[in-house]
């Protein structure tokens, strides 16, 4: 064990904000992505399109230019617009709302490309079969097609959990002080960047780790009552 | 914006072919790795099998810009030993770093990709060329590997893609691709959502483009099989790896 000069628990409350970060981004992601995905399967044509244009343009720009866009670029654009307008203000985003919100709207994009995939590969006949005993449509779909397309899922979101924990690394960037940050900073002040970088890199492989155990017991869970248990 | 665009596309442009550069270079060094890695990770041998794993674990399990710091400024911590052995002046170069550190990652990567898709050649193929009595080497060479490409394009496809995007993380380290010119621009004249935007328009742009230029690889690839057949599927992935 390398010595941590006391620097240790920083480490650990860098953690703390990493791992909050990423599961706030994840539920925002998974409850977008899974709206968007609704909307790509079934709403009118110009909504599909817009989603359509979200989901190609947010997973053609890479993580960091959509944070910088979005913590530096929206307020001065407001700004802007604003002061076109006659009305001064003065705008800045919280680091951690702007993180949240960008590891959201970006992994929601890839949430959604799995929910559909997903929806799709479940057989219509199963659908057709509920309806034909007389289930009303929610019940079929929270019933019958969600604890199916789930299965079909969860190894998909899985992987988007494991990028986007990888992901918040980049908020360090905005000075928020997530495990990057506090290891950046415990660094510069002890002169030892390879031992810190390397605890931190330590500490995302732990997360990594415990995912893929999670994952593992999810994915089981969710195949239960399947004769090939695996896909 | 127009005037923006006019007047800053030229130093845009410049960090383009940092960024293409890097991409490239990153890429076609990291498939050198993937190959004797997926290689090892398959071997009989639980050595070699035991250290290529450790590296592909490590350098999927942890953030790129983790890696990036660790290897730019962790180096400075051993200043003297690399001093001593003539390579402190390569790693004080943020270029160097920025190249060294992409193509482990993809190195890692890419060989999780070719390992799978040897994992998924026909194992009749394979049982075929044995009987034949081809030499494992030449197994390798003429069976499992074209039928290999072929299965893992589609996923090494979106893997480049996510290289191009990663290479926005080494303007970090003072590297002006696309991403270090719009943070200067952006800062010096304080036009943060024009700089950035266009930033993201050349973004999509490289990797739209080199989406459209895959697809074609794919189809020639594809020729002898039916058109349009069995890559959709692994296209409606999406672009996660």
């Amino acid at each position: 064990m390398p010595d941590l000069q006391g620097y240790g628990s920083l480490l650990i409350d860098g953690l703390m904000i990493t791992l909050g970060v990423a599961i706030a981004s994840m539920i925002g992601a998974l409850i977008l992505g899974l709206a968007a995905a609704a909307g790509k399967l079934f709403a009118s044509r110009p909504l599909r399109i817009l989603i359509e244009a979200y989901t190609t343009i947010v997973r053609g720009v890479p993580e960091l230019v959509l944070l910088l866009l979005i913590y530096y670029g929206l307020p001065t654009l407001v700004q802007d617009t604003l002061g076109g307008m006659g009305h001064d203000v003065t705008l800045a985003i919280n680091p951690f709302a702007a993180g949240i919100g960008t590891l959201t709207l970006i992994y929601a994009a890839f949430a959604c490309e799995v929910y559909r995939a997903a929806y799709l590969a479940v057989p219509p006949g199963q659908r057709e079969a509920a309806l034909a005993l007389g289930l009303s449509s929610l019940i079929t779909f929270r019933k019958v097609e969600l604890p199916q397309m789930m299965r079909y899922a969860l190894p998909g979101l899985g992987n988007v959990w494991m990028v986007l924990v990888k992901a918040t690394a980049l908020i360090s960037i905005i000075q928020l002080p997530e495990l990057m940050r506090n290891a950046d900073i415990a660094a510069r002040s002890t002169q030892q960047p390879f031992t810190f970088f390397f605890m931190a890199c330590l500490l995302y492989l732990c997360i990594t780790l415990v995912s893929m155990w999670g994952q593992g017991r999810l994915e089981t869970w969710a195949s239960r009552g399947t004769t090939e248990g695996t896909l | 914006m127009l005037s923006f665009v006019v007047e800053h596309l030229p130093r845009f442009l410049q960090g383009a072919l940092l960024t293409v550069q890097l991409a490239t270079y990153s890429c076609l060094l990291g498939l050198c790795i993937a190959v004797p890695v997926a290689l090892a990770r398959l071997s009989t041998n639980r050595m070699l099998r035991g250290l290529s794993t450790g590296y592909v674990f490590f350098f999927r399990g942890t953030p790129l810009l983790a890696q990036i710091f660790l290897i730019y400024y962790g180096s400075g911590q051993f200043r003297h030993a690399l001093d001593a052995v003539g390579l402190w002046s390569l790693f004080r170069d943020p270029w160097f770093c920025a190249l060294f550190t992409l193509k482990l990652n993809t190195g890692a990567y890419s060989s999780e990709i070719l390992r799978g898709a040897i994992h998924a050649v026909p194992k009749g193929e394979i049982e075929a060329a044995r009987s034949l009595g081809l030499k494992p080497l030449i197994r390798l060479r003429l069976i499992i590997m074209p039928r290999a490409i072929r299965i893992g394009w589609p996923a090494y496809t979106n893997e480049v893609v996510y290289q191009i995007q990663a290479t926005s993380l080494v303007s970090i380290i003072t590297i002006m691709d696309i991403t270090g010119v719009a943070r200067a621009i952006g800062a010096r004249h304080f036009t943060f959502y024009e700089a950035f935007g266009l930033a993201a328009i050349l973004y999509l742009i490289l990797v739209y483009g080199f989406i459209f230029m895959a697809r074609r690889v794919e189809r020639r690839l594809n020729l002898h099989l039916q058109p349009s057949n069995a890559p959709r599927s692994a296209r409606a992935q999406g672009l996660i790896r």
